[in-house]
């Protein structure tokens, strides 16, 4: 580790309560989680001098953006050195990662980042429409969808898992593993929403939502906040647990960051974070005891892992059949909150929440045995990706 | 309905004489899509709507069953690799074929459907 990285650590992490429909302002429940974190990192509110979210207020669906920065600001009355929102960089990560880069470059010493959703209450009772349904004129990239009612993301990547079961021979009893593993995670964990135990059966049984993509392949809308403190490396020395580091980030896009025109859909812009991440490293993944890989879909999750270099390119179908490498006693536990398929669509962060907790060896009943010193992030499916590596400190 | 008010307003309109168009590349012929500008090839500026073949592969599929509009209708959404450049894939439905027969790898046709002044350039398999 040598990197840009190494200036920085995660030193407290803290969320909110997680649920369906908890009917709680976005901005009560990210004070909840911001107010956990700085208590778990040995520090006062007003030790905080950085603030950094993903994707900012932008509002751009009912639920899914959280309070902005400036909300934050104003009601932790916090003075900052150094600020940022938004959502175009390396998919949800990419707050952390600003982050880091802004302790690294000595812009910031406490940096909190956050995501929240309220995506459960904003959908009352009611479905959410599907992206762009109900437009009479569609203009900028979504003239390219919406005439032919491709009105959600699960339709884009309903293609890409097609495609891979094109040219791959991937089952969806293979598939389905994602989704039972992460229902037998979810059951360790008291905050994840759907716990009631899953079987193939139940899975093949449920009712399709786009080919090859059944309900279980998709993930769940949850109210909940999560935050993260990004600290000035030293002051891991202050803290009276474990931290995690940061001991490389992957940010590249290369190639075309367009749904359709991606040049192999059997793989997603994750390859190219991925490949980029192991460059900035000496370890290889071998080396990662536990993965908390983006499930939004299903197949999401399966394409991190061969992105990751945990199995081979369209190798993901047989790494996972049966289940038993990606469990909690396999050699690589996988989502071991329960990912977002049953734990709840904390948009990337309850991955990263989870890591930290798996390397402070903290995690509870879902605890990975063995002490796990590496642990491994990716967020983000389609043209978005980003991903991080993480190490336990002494 | 698409906009019309776009650089890529050619290629909605396009269909009225029944001919696929794409912009193309007027120094060396590359097919940019979307549509921009810029040859990513050759670095050109001048660009012209191109006539292509209409014919294509279909690079995958998705039979949607979730009534994101309400419908509650079984629609395919096609991903079409264009015989000229198979790079360009266009993202269209698939029609005149039950969604239970259609594969991925299926030679394709467009077959535009009026809404005037759009005409939506879909994609049925070739008669074999
Ligand atoms: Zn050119």
């Amino acid at each position: 580790m040598s990197g840009f990285e190494a200036a920085a650590v995660i030193s407290g992490i803290g969320q909110s309560a997680v649920g369906r429909r908890l009917g709680r302002d976005g901005l009560e429940l990210t004070i909840d989680a911001a107010l956990e974190a700085i208590a778990d990192a040995g520090l006062t509110v007003a030790d905080i001098d950085g603030l950094s979210t993903y994707p900012g207020g932008t509002g751009v669906y009912p639920g899914f953006s959280g309070p902005g920065t400036p909300a934050v600001q104003d009601a932790l009355r916090l003075e900052l050195n150094w600020h940022s929102g938004g959502m175009e960089g390396p998919a949800q990560v990419q707050a952390v990662v600003n982050a880091v880069m802004a302790v690294s470059a000595g812009l910031a010493r406490h940096v909190l980042v956050y995501r929240t959703v309220t995506e459960s209450t904003a959908q009352g009772t009611g479905r959410r429409p599907g992206i762009g349904a109900g437009t009479p004129i569609a203009s900028g990239a979504q003239q390219w969808t919406t005439p032919f009612r491709l009105l959600s993301a699960a339709n884009h990547l309903a293609m890409y898992t097609q495609r891979h079961m094109h040219e791959f021979g991937t089952t969806s009893e293979q598939m389905a593993q994602i989704a039972l593993n992460a229902r037998r995670n979810a059951a360790l964990n008291p905050k994840a929403v759907f716990t009631a135990p899953l079987t193939l059966e139940d899975y093949l049984d449920s009712r399709m939502i786009s080919t090859p993509f059944r309900l279980y392949d998709c993930d769940i809308p949850v109210d909940g906040s999560t935050a993260v403190i990004v600290s000035a490396a030293e002051h891991a020395r202050d803290v009276d647990h474990p931290v995690a580091r940061i001991e490389a980030v992957g940010t590249a896009l290369r190639g075309r960051p367009s749904w359709e025109m991606w040049d192999d859909l059997t793989t997603m812009p994750a390859r190219s974070a991925a490949a980029h991440m192991w460059s900035r490293t000496d370890l290889r993944p071998a080396d990662v005891d536990v993965a908390q890989l983006y499930d939004g879909f299903s197949w999401l999750a399966m394409s991190w892992l061969e992105a990751l270099g945990f199995c081979g390119h369209g190798e993901s179908g047989p790494f996972i059949e049966g289940g038993g490498r990606i469990a909690l006693d396999g050699p690589l536990p996988l989502n071991t909150a329960g990912g977002q398929l049953s734990g709840g669509r904390l948009h990337g962060y309850g991955f990263l929440h989870e890591a930290v907790l798996q390397l402070r060896g903290e995690a509870g009943e879902r605890q990975v045995p063995g002490r796990p010193e590496v642990a491994a992030v990716g967020n983000g499916g389609g043209p978005l990706a980003g991903c991080l590596l993480l190490t336990r400190s002494a | 309905m698409p906009t019309t008010e776009e650089l890529s307003g050619f290629f909605w309109t396009s269909g009225r004489d029944g001919v696929l168009r794409l912009l193309g590349c007027d120094a060396c012929g590359y097919l940019i899509h979307p549509p921009v500008g810029y040859c990513p090839a050759c670095q050109g500026r001048e660009t012209s709507p191109t006539p292509v073949s209409g014919r294509g592969t279909l690079y995958s599929f998705t039979v949607n069953h979730q009534p994101w509009d309400g419908v509650g209708d079984l629609y395919v959404i096609g991903l079409v690799e264009l015989e000229e450049q198979p790079e360009v894939r266009l993202l269209t439905n698939v029609v005149g074929v039950d969604p239970s027969d259609v594969r991925v790898g299926m030679p394709v046709e467009v077959v535009f459907e009026d809404h005037d002044p759009v005409f939506l350039p879909l994609f049925r398999p070739v008669a074999a």
